[in-house]
């Protein structure tokens, strides 16, 4: 089931780059590909059993047994949720692609081989193919920026590329090192998460990094080491402060289109694994790195907050409010490892850190992606014109447009009815009680997010009409329609949000236990 | 949860009174602009079906005056839920009547001060909207429910604010009133969260575990938090932060004057009936939570608030800024009932300023709108030939707002300041709010007298600031003295009365402000007694509570005081020229001028917070550009230089010597073909020599 | 002195007159002869030791010599065979003339 579901996509590709000469049969095929993957994700999402902890609808097949690699997908309440996530926002980008006539047949392929590698690296529970997935979607990725970005795309890209390279290097090694130390006479180590997990929290793990790796005196310092290369790879891609200096560029050069698969999908693959393998692998020294960690949180929320005020250009302000959505995410991460014992009311609180970062990352994906995709049809009207100072009165011209920005603009912000709101209060009310300074400060985030928020509507939408964009034409009846479901479920999501929550909770409630049986040891 | 059947049908629908204007908006926001009608129709008709069963709810809580809730679960983390849930008790009743019927007569008044704008209908959207959201807000039982329809609430006002989006300063008042606004919300946010994890639920009332009940109250009153603080204490303070920034008290007042840039209805109920009251309903639906020393704090916020914004109003020109001072001192008024008294003192207020001030605010409107758009009171002047109903009605409302006896505000407003006289802590609040009731007087005569008496000035009329602001008139074209107003300013050419649908409610909201007093007055509390759910005697010795009849005697003798010193400076002579200085302009002109500079509060936050913020957003970005940027291009650089170094080690290092080594290695072969000459026999010489040389070496070495 | 230091000393004598010859004569038969004479002082070494070692009861030595001197015949057919090639291909037998050997 799961395999077909990254296999999908796949062959989608495939069939599109063959189609590639015609633009029309291209889109069309990519479209319906796409919506195939989104029926396939949905299916996994009504058929998984909301009350059952573990993995479900794995696979297992030997591939290279001896050196620990195995053929291992499955997922839980947090794969199925990002398998959603990441089908959904293809959709809508391919959606938003439909009339840029820049973009050909090669790109719906590209973008359908990134949703396969998308696919592939939430569903993964092997670290060899895992991570081959991961590097996979970066392929794709880099290509849409490089060659359908906009003027500075050949820097943009490269850096993009390179710098989460660096990060996957230091992932690789990290996992090697792992695998090696798993590794006893006659019997190779592991590379499954899954399994990974188990030893961590019985402690097999450090005793194996002890005997097998004498890097340093102490095993406590070869894991922690082994802890910060990891997090190198998921902060680059998560883009954590001060690790996220390729997003706002990546974000401004790359077409609006590509910047929804972004941030919309690929911004996830770095907290999802923060969750799939920091929280379970190194609890202990994520608790160890505790302090540095929450200020490298708070640095996310709290400094992009600030300079998204200070930007010009309306890309790069949202790409800093994505590294700000972001930013929550870390902290509800990091306070959900923290310490406390056997306390029962903590072990709650972190359960509801733990769902509003899920919830979170759901949110942000759709609220982003349709923030940019609104942004892409405002610059196809504006001829590429997307400063923040370049226009006025908008709603006066284009009402249903920015109604529908506005909405996005809300959710964005957090405002409780739409989709934002229950992701972060949860993730403050789990956050205060483990760190309560951290969150005060965080909370500036929130003042700072309405702050630049409402600057772009009091900019672009309100004042006097600028004469220049009298005859900009509102939204056509096609392009309402498909950004109405999309701002339905934004709604529904604020209002009830058991959606995901009910789907997710014994996964957030097997985390929980998990970390809490770890530290009874 | 409590067995359906157990529960009146009301309290199991009473989520139909907020949820019904929600429903209407929704509706009315994907309705086309040709359908006004439709939308205004949905709005009202839903507001007054809200209002019916608003009554209901009231029946109900007059018939059984305990707390009734319906509570539902809402979401799951991990294995615990969030409940959600709404309540009927005395004071969300009280509430619901008072919004719900005000809410329908300023619906109906938007009928006609609306009708000739062409997106009335979006207006009425956002209207029912707010007014979904603030039921909301009053009938929820979680602080969490009464936060998420608080923030709606405070999206409406924001969106109703800016309204006439075109004019700069409106938009920039609604981004002012919504950040503002959400400074204090994000204190709340903290507090809700803190009071989560010390109560384990958001819940008011749930069968004695909800966070108002008993048990939690005593297990939260026993931890301590840094400085001493119980941590009770620290989370009604952050509680009341959000009550400061939505009732616009001190020192996050500055948004409310600003917000008078919406539409006068909107005015009228958003920012002086309902909304910012809902920071004092806030504060007096969390009363159990609220320590003896954060009712400290908050009977100071609002003393100080309540004169603060009364000095500001003495010296402001436009009638709605006016009363939007007003309405902040009076906010202040509530806020120090309810510091120093109770629920009962600080809601009574709530209830009849809600009355009078929503009926200034559409006087007011009334007034604007007779007068085409002019809103400043020196260019008016002997209005009330021209709108009598108007002026009628605005004379009830002022004297209920100034506290003439017998009027509403009276009754509420004396048992305040007879709260605050018999308050153990201190005396200054009740000076503060005495000095306040003088000058609440004195403002509301300076304007009635600029607005309703004396002859018309129109002629030489200034083009007041607002004006200018709001038509986008050039600086050059000001002149401080005489100046014919500019073509394009709407100039008040017909004053005339407004049409029945605005007087209506004008009407209707006089007589409450005039009669409302006596459901609370000390020979009847009935309103005091319904709150605690006691029923009310009728008894005159309710007066004879010690140091009531004194203080009642010193109020009255401060609002006469404040009407005579009005009627010195304004009325004795009529103001003739709307260019003449004011009165008090020419006894204190420095004082003058920074009260109506509005004690440049706006400037100070201007060169202090909003500077710094900004000063961070730079300094934020450039971290960003060069510090975190820059160290990623410094490890670029030194790669690139690496990567030449590594170039320059191969071409020079490595390749050279790998080459240099192949030369001599051929040099070396050349040298020694030289010995291979092809005579044998030099080989075997070769030979016999390393012969000989082995033997002696052979020999050398046996022979030690 | 022994019979053995006898023996090896003739077999020194016979070796230094064969190394003259080789390394002096330009003539390519007589180098041949030269070397034949080496060859010789060897084989006598191998019997004088076998001879007087500790087991001269085994024909080691003579056995040695034996295919020594075969394996010496057939060398120097071979070389007679190479400096009769030579001698027709450069007509000389002179073998300071001979230098296609030349590296």
């Amino acid at each position: 089931m799961i395999t077909l579901l990254t296999l999908f996509p796949l062959v989608g590709g495939l069939v599109v780059l063959a189609l590639a000469a015609s633009r029309d049969l291209a889109r069309v095929m990519a479209v319906v590909f796409a919506t195939g993957s989104l029926v396939l994700a949905g299916l996994s999402w009504y058929s998984l059993n909301p009350t059952h902890p573990g993995m479900q609808f794995e696979e297992w097949h030997a591939w290279a047994p001896s050196l620990g690699i195995w053929y291992h997908v499955g997922v839980d309440g947090l794969g199925v949720l990002m398998l959603v996530l990441s089908a959904m926002v293809v959709l809508m980008s391919l959606a938003a692609s439909w009339r840029n006539e820049k973009q050909g047949g090669v790109y719906f392929a590209l973008v359908l081989f990134l949703e396969a590698g998308l696919f592939g690296t939430f569903t993964a529970l092997n670290f060899i193919h895992w991570f081959v997935y991961w590097e996979l979607s970066l392929i794709p990725a880099f290509f849409m920026v490089r060659l359908w970005g906009g003027k500075g795309r050949a820097k943009a890209a490269a850096q993009f590329f390179l710098y989460t390279m660096v990060g996957s290097v230091a992932l690789l090694l990290a996992f090697l090192a792992l695998f090696q130390a798993t590794s006893t006479a006659g019997h190779p180590g592991t590379f499954d998460f899954v399994e990974l997990a188990q030893l961590a929290q019985s402690g097999g793990l450090s005793t194996a990094l002890a005997q097998n790796l004498h890097w340093f005196g102490s095993s406590e310092h070869t894991a922690m080491l082994l802890f910060w290369a990891a997090f190198l790879g998921f902060a680059v891609k998560t883009a954590v402060v001060p690790f996220h200096t390729w997003l706002p560029s990546t974000y401004a050069e790359a077409s609006s289109e590509t910047t929804m698969l972004l941030t919309g999908a690929m911004s996830k693959m770095g907290v999802y694994g923060f969750l799939r393998v920091l929280l379970p692998i190194f609890p202990h020294q994520m608790q160890q790195a505790m302090k540095p960690l929450l200020w490298m949180a708070v640095a996310t929320i709290v400094l992009p907050a600030f300079a998204a005020w200070a930007q010009k250009d309306l890309k790069r302000t949202f790409a800093y409010s994505s590294i700000n959505h972001l930013g929550y995410c870390v902290l509800g991460v990091c306070v959900a490892a923290q310490l406390t014992g056997s306390d029962v009311g903590l072990a709650q609180e972190k359960a509801a850190a733990l769902t509003g970062v899920l919830l979170q990352m759901f949110s942000h994906g759709l609220t982003a992606a349709a923030l940019f995709w609104l942004i892409a049809l405002l610059e196809r009207r504006s001829g590429g014109l997307r400063g923040i100072d370049d226009f006025g009165g908008l709603r006066k011209i284009v009402p249903v447009f920015s109604g529908m920005m506005g909405i996005a603009i809300f959710a964005s912000l957090g405002l409780p009815g739409l989709n934002g709101f229950p992701a972060e209060f949860l993730i403050f009310k789990g956050a205060f009680p483990l760190a309560p300074w951290a969150s005060s400060i965080s909370v500036l985030g929130l003042l700072m997010t309405a702050v630049f928020l409402l600057t772009v509507i009091q900019k672009v939408f309100s004042g006097p009409v600028n004469p220049k964009w009298e005859a900009m034409p509102d939204l056509t009846v096609t392009e309402r329609l498909a950004l109405a479901p999309v701002l339905l479920v934004m709604l529904l999501l604020g209002l009830y949000p058991q959606l995901i929550t009910g789907m997710v909770h014994s996964t957030v409630t097997q985390w929980v236990l998990s970390m809490s049986a770890g530290i009874k040891l | 949860m409590i067995r359906p059947e157990t529960v009146p049908w009301i309290v199991r629908h009473l989520w139909m009174i907020p949820v019904l204007p929600a429903a209407a908006a929704g509706v009315s926001a994907v309705l086309k602009k040709s359908q006004r009608k439709l939308s205004a129709g949905l709005a009202i008709g839903s507001m007054g079906i809200a209002f019916v069963l608003a009554l209901m709810a009231f029946a109900q809580a007059l018939a059984q005056p305990v707390v009734r809730v319906n509570n539902f679960p809402w979401m799951q983390f991990g294995d615990q839920w969030i409940v959600l849930g709404w309540l009927l008790d005395p004071l969300a009743a009280v509430m619901l009547v008072m919004v719900t019927f005000v809410g329908l007569l300023i619906f109906i008044y938007s009928l006609g001060y609306m009708a000739h704008d062409d997106n009335r209908g979006r207006f009425f959207c956002f209207l029912s909207l707010f007014a979904g959201a603030m039921l909301g807000v009053v009938i929820a039982n979680s602080l969490l429910l009464l936060f998420m329809c608080w923030e709606v609430v405070g999206l409406t006002s924001y969106l109703l604010i800016g309204f006439w989006f075109h004019r700069p300063a409106a938009a920039a008042a609604a981004k002012k009133a919504f950040i503002t606004t959400r400074v204090g919300d994000l204190g709340l946010l903290i507090g809700m969260v803190w009071l989560y994890s010390q109560a384990g639920t958001l819940l008011f009332y749930n069968q004695g575990t909800g966070c108002l009940e008993q048990g939690a109250i005593a297990a939260m009153g026993a931890h301590v938090a840094m400085g001493g603080m119980a941590v009770s204490t620290a989370m009604g303070l952050l509680i009341f932060c959000g009550a400061v920034g939505k009732s616009g008290q001190v020192p996050l007042h500055v948004w409310l004057p600003d917000a008078m840039e919406g539409p006068t209805p909107v005015s009228a109920l958003i920012h002086a009936a309902t909304m910012v009251a809902a920071g004092v309903y806030l504060v007096a639906r969390v009363y159990p939570l609220m320590t003896a020393s954060a009712l400290e704090v908050v009977a100071w916020v609002g003393a100080i608030t309540a004169l603060f914004a009364a000095c500001i109003a003495v010296a402001q020109n436009d009638i709605k800024r006016i009363l939007a001072y007003s309405t902040v001192s009076q906010l202040g008024y509530m806020m120090l009932g309810l510091g120093v008294g109770g629920v009962a003192v600080g809601m009574f207020h709530l209830i009849t300023h809600a009355f009078f001030k929503a009926l200034l605010f559409l006087g007011a409107g009334s007034v604007i709108h007779g007068c085409t758009e002019e809103q400043d009171i020196r260019n008016m002047g002997g209005l009330r030939r021209f709108m009598p109903v108007t002026f009628a009605a605005y004379t009830a409302g002022m004297l209920a707002l100034c506290g003439f006896p017998l009027f509403a505000g009276f009754w509420s407003k004396d048992a305040i300041l007879d709260a605050a006289h018999g308050w153990g802590v201190s005396r200054g609040p009740f000076y503060l709010g005495a000095a306040g009731a003088l000058l609440t007087a004195f403002y509301m005569t300076r304007q009635m007298y600029y607005v309703f008496f004396g002859p018309q000035r129109v002629n030489d009329a200034t083009v007041s600031a607002a004006a200018v602001a709001r038509h986008a008139i050039p600086a050059e074209a000001i002149e401080p003295v005489v100046s014919p107003r500019p073509g394009e300013v709407c100039i008040i050419t017909d004053p005339h009365e407004s049409p029945a649908v605005m007087t209506g409610p004008l009407v209707i909201l006089a007589i409450f402000a005039v009669l409302l007093g006596f459901v609370g007055w000390p020979a009847w509390p009935w309103f005091q007694n319904f709150l605690a759910g006691k029923t009310a005697t009728f008894d005159w010795g309710g007066f004879s509570e010690p140091g009531l009849l004194s203080v009642m005697m010193t109020s009255t003798v401060i609002v006469f005081a404040g009407l005579l010193l009005g009627w010195w400076f304004y009325g004795r002579k009529a103001i003739t020229r709307a260019n003449e200085p004011d009165a008090l302009e020419r006894l204190q002109p420095g004082i003058f001028r920074a009260l109506a500079d509005r004690l440049y509060v706006d400037e100070i936050y201007g060169v202090t917070v909003i500077a710094l913020t900004r000063f961070l957003a730079g300094f934020a970005s450039w971290l960003d550009r060069w510090i975190f940027g820059g160290l990623v291009r410094l490890v670029a650089w030194l790669a690139v230089g690496v990567g030449w170094m590594d170039l320059g080690l191969d071409r020079f290092v490595v390749n050279g010597g790998f080459d240099e080594g192949c030369r001599e290695v051929a040099r070396g072969g050349r040298l020694l073909s030289h010995l291979h000459n092809g005579r044998v026999q030099n080989y075997l010489r070769v030979l016999a020599a390393a012969l000989v040389v082995l033997t002696v070496l052979l020999l050398w070495g046996h022979r030690g | 002195m022994t019979p053995l230091a006898g023996c090896l000393l003739v077999s020194a004598l016979l070796f230094s007159i064969g190394l003259a010859g080789a390394l002096t004569r330009r003539n390519a038969i007589l180098v041949l002869a030269g070397i034949e004479l080496m060859l010789n002082a060897g084989n006598l070494n191998f019997i004088a030791f076998w001879r007087f070692g500790p087991h001269p009861e085994y024909l080691t030595g003579m056995m040695f010599v034996i295919f020594s001197i075969a394996v010496a015949a057939a060398e120097a057919a071979v070389g007679l065979a190479l400096i009769l090639a030579i001698y027709r291909h450069a007509h000389t037998s002179d073998v300071s003339e001979i230098t296609e050997m030349k590296g």
